[in-house]
């Protein structure tokens, strides 16, 4: 049954009609524009985030030019105050980078240790069921959205802290750190684990062979030969930290202030962002331009670490 | 080296063997109970946070809450233009990422030649993956209000979370694109399918979980993303719907609602926040809550979606 | 087949363990079968058979690497002498039974450590200290392994810059630092070039002097070369035992027969 309509097909192809193989000449030629209009299309929409990039910078360079115009480069790094809308107006960037570094330094305290010790228990203690079950459960906890954090961090951890400590302003980059340090946690864990899951097995069974323990076979097999994964964990943990923004806009307050002590309110960069935007600042002003100043430091500095950290994790996997 | 071995040395040496390994034993017991406390004190969090919006939240969750305008007034206010808001400006952001990720990442995995430009791309977007946020909003703030003068409206906002979210789109693609095995796509083109044909007929349809699950992983976190959308300026009191897209007298589709202000479910939220009163930042709760609802509903939408694709299929 | 053994009798030796009854499962899949085996103290006991057959599995029982995965299950009992204990027994700790039974592995896996590091591992997961006391065994142990004259002047060289040979001879001093009662070989020249193989087998030849030895090999004639006696196993199921000389000269049974006269496998 099968081959009789097969039969008839070659036959066709034996003898084709005259016109048939214009036909078929026709649609090669339409189906050849088809293909190139669509590989085309498809080479543009890979190309958009090419143009996101270019234009992000493009942006950012432009009003930071534009800044620079009005506010000298020294100025700028040197100044220990930033007080762009105050009439005795300051600029320095430093005052907004110690909050961000204060906020990140203490976000780090909490995400590198607990992160790291839930991604060895991940990966070299925990039965199969309670791993199976942990890293879904940690993935909807990164899923989270920052505001939520923030508003845990205002309301709930704030006044938790406060009962320890009375003295405790109501925003304070302590507890906006601790709260970014957790809301970190899944993402150090889940790219560590990654890392430690890649030693090849055969490493782990050398190890255990030797009378080696679980903890002894982790810490001195799997996490030396997990290194550079770990430390490309951290530093991309680092990255997330400094470019956060809701949960130090909510918790720390937005008052630039040139200080180091997380139990003081500061802004970060990014809060600085926000508070400028919740104002209603004339396109073009110095005040516009600011945040475009401010903006460029902060993806000069995520765009150091995410370097360093891809970097690292590329090492890691040629090791492998 | 032979008169060493333990064997031989009788059981004084076993005895100390099993000492030593009784005390190493005992620092792996107390690691793994660190692991297992880590595990708890992340649960722990979890809990008291979902636990602090629902005792605050809840009491406010109510069908006037979710229909009503927000309002001067703590008690009467709502989240309709919120909830609007967000659901267009989602459906904004679906409708530009979802082509253009797809899209890259079909040319990434499928067309791209090995040259100089592919590695750009492929740099580019591993470094845009990093970008914080807020450098979008400045983005969107430069080009999307002031240059395209599309203003504060949802056409901005969604356009912002598209670029925002479309580097999870094309790296869920390319991972979902490199599990499908070589030899389909032999298989394919010895039927005498054009390269198109191939990927339309096999590649799109076999990879369609892992592109689901990334681009949902990609809208819930554009749910929730509340600082590009504060710098675009967005930051503003809405009692009003934008106009209806359907049911307009004059045009069956309208679009009017593009350039529309609007808000969305976070920026409310943070405008509770921001308020000293307490009556409104128990309505931040009740909006949290929906908020997260929301969120956590889409991801675990996701992670089902990878699971049972992961068990179903078998390369 | 029928006729008794010409063989001259071995001279007495004592036993170091003694396999009863031993039954293995990955879950519900039975992979040994009712297994007994003597193991002769500091003598090369070879197993063979054809892929597949359990000899891997079986050896692994050894120092209790099947502890690693999950869903498995030990019946029956190895017991180790002089002590007697069985250590596939479930109270028995697996690290006791590794600290006195190692293993080499059927591919070469240093540390991404150094040499010296690598052959230092076994001591330092003792809690070995004293500096003095380290460097001693792990020149011992590359002595016995006879790596000690081509990488004496480079110890702290990474081990993955050794040859795949080198490299294996290194997991040996690895396993040999700590002095183990028993050495079990994985096919430990599987992955290796003729030149290195012959090495190592000359290395197996000395070692038992020092330590009991239980090689498994895909390689007939290695098994003929370095053992004393042979095991042949079939589909997780021990078929014959008996001194090696017997075994390929006049096996006593069919299967055996086959299997070494190259039938199958």
């Amino acid at each position: 049954m099968d081959s009789m309509p097969l039969k008839h097909s070659s036959q066709q192809w034996i003898n084709p009609p005259a016109d048939h193989r214009v036909g078929v000449r026709a649609i090669k030629r339409r189906r050849h524009l088809a293909e190139r209009g669509i590989e085309s299309l498809l080479l543009l929409a890979a190309l958009v985030s090419v143009f996101t990039t270019i234009a992000i910078v493009a942006i950012l360079v432009w009003e930071s030019i534009l800044f620079f115009r009005t506010v000298p480069l020294f100025d700028f790094l040197t100044d220990r105050q930033w007080t762009p809308l105050f009439d005795d107006a300051h600029f320095g960037i430093v005052a907004l980078l110690s909050g961000t570094l204060t906020t990140t330094v203490v976000a780090l305290l909490v995400a590198i240790p607990l992160g790291t010790v839930l991604a060895i228990y991940l990966s070299e203690f925990a039965p199969f069921r309670v791993r199976e079950l942990a890293k879904p459960f940690l993935e909807m906890l990164g899923g989270i959205p920052t505001i939520i954090y923030g508003y845990f961090a205002l309301l709930f951890v704030t006044p938790l802290l406060q009962r320890i400590y009375p003295d405790l302003p109501g925003f304070n980059m302590l507890s906006a750190g601790l709260v970014m340090g957790i809301m970190i946690v899944p993402y150090v864990s889940s790219l560590s684990e990654d890392a430690m899951r890649a030693v090849p097995m055969n490493m782990r069974e050398a190890s255990y062979a030797l009378g080696a323990t679980r903890l002894q076979t982790a810490l001195f097999v799997v996490t030396p030969a997990a290194l550079s994964g770990l430390a490309s964990s951290y530093i991309l943990g680092i990255s997330r930290a400094v470019g956060e923004t809701m949960v130090v806009a909510i918790a720390a307050g937005m008052q630039p202030s040139f200080t180091f002590n997380p139990l003081e309110p500061a802004a970060t960069i990014t809060a600085y962002i926000v508070q400028v935007a919740l104002g209603d600042l004339p396109h073009g002003s110095i005040g516009y331009q600011t945040i475009f100043a401010a903006g460029l430091t902060l993806l000069l500095i995520t765009l150091l670490f995410n370097i360093l950290g891809h970097v690292l994790r590329k090492h890691f996997r040629e090791a492998y | 080296m032979t008169e060493k071995l333990p064997g031989t040395a009788g059981d004084a040496h076993l005895r100390a063997l099993r000492r030593a390994i009784a005390r190493r034993k005992t620092w792996d017991w107390l690691f793994a109970l660190g692991g297992v406390l880590a595990l708890v004190l992340a649960l722990l969090v979890f809990a008291m946070l979902f636990g602090q919006m629902l005792k605050n939240g809840l009491p406010h969750l109510s069908w006037d809450f979710v229909s009503s305008f927000p309002s001067r007034r703590a008690a009467s206010a709502g989240i309709l233009s919120a909830w609007v808001g967000t659901s267009l400006v989602m459906l904004v952001t679906a409708v530009v990422a979802v082509p253009v990720g797809v899209g890259a990442g079909i040319y990434l995995e499928e067309y791209a030649p090995k040259n100089l430009l592919t590695d750009i791309i492929e740099i580019n977007v591993t470094n845009l993956a990093g970008v914080p946020s807020i450098i979008y909003g400045l983005l969107a703030l430069g080009l999307f209000v002031y240059q395209f003068g599309l203003g504060q409206s949802i056409a901005a906002a969604g356009l912002t979370l598209a670029l925002l979210i479309l580097p999870v789109v094309i790296v869920a693609t390319r991972e979902a694109i490199r599990t499908i095995p070589q030899n389909i796509r032999e298989g394919a083109y010895a039927c005498g399918a054009t390269k198109w044909q191939m990927v339309s007929q096999h590649i799109i349809p076999y990879s369609l979980p892992g592109i689901m699950t990334g681009v949902i992983i990609g809208l819930a976190r554009a749910i929730g993303e509340t600082a590009p959308i504060i710098t675009i300026g967005a930051l503003t009191f809405i009692a009003f719907l934008p106009p209806s897209p359907l049911g307009n007298p004059e045009h069956l589709i309208s679009f009017e609602w593009l350039a529309a202000p609007f808000t969305v479910m976070p920026i409310q939220m943070f405008n509770w926040i921001s308020r000293p009163e307490e009556a409104f930042q128990a309505n931040a709760a009740a909006a949290g809550l929906v908020l997260v609802v929301m969120t956590l509903s889409m991801n675990a939408v996701a992670i089902g979606i990878r699971y049972h694709f992961r068990k179903r299929i078998k390369w | 087949m029928s006729t008794i053994s010409t063989l001259p009798p071995k001279p007495p030796t004592q036993l170091k363990a003694q396999v009863n009854a031993l039954n293995f499962y990955y879950g519900d899949f039975q992979a040994l079968k009712n297994i007994d085996f003597p193991v002769e103290k500091n003598q090369v006991t070879a197993l063979i058979g054809p892929s597949g057959c359990g000899k891997s599995t079986f050896l692994r029982c050894f120092n209790r690497m099947h502890d690693l995965y999950p869903n498995m299950r030990y019946e029956g009992e190895i017991l180790l002498y002089p002590d007697a204990i069985n250590i596939v027994d479930r109270h028995v700790d697996p690290i006791e039974v590794r600290m006195r039974i190692s293993m080499v592995f059927q591919k070469p896996n240093p540390f991404p450590k150094s040499i010296y590091e690598n052959v230092a591992y076994g001591l330092r997961v003792r809690g070995e200290r004293l500096r003095k006391v380290i460097d001693e065994k792990v020149e011992d142990a590359l002595r016995a392994a006879a790596l000690w004259d081509e990488v004496k002047d480079r110890l702290h060289d990474l081990a993955f810059n050794l040859s795949g040979g080198q490299q294996q001879r290194l997991c040996i001093a690895r396993a040999l630092a700590t002095s183990p009662e028993i050495l079990l070989f994985d096919e430990p020249t599987s992955a290796l070039d003729p030149i290195a193989t012959a090495k190592i087998e000359e290395l197996v030849n000395e070692l038992k002097e020092k330590v009991t030895i239980l090689i498994v090999t895909h390689n007939m004639q290695q098994a003929a070369r370095v053992s004393a006696y042979t095991a042949f196993m079939y589909i997780g199921e021990l078929i014959e035992f008996d001194d090696t000389r017997k075994i390929f000269t006049n096996p006593s049974s069919k299967l055996t027969e086959e299997y070494i006269t190259g039938r199958f496998g």
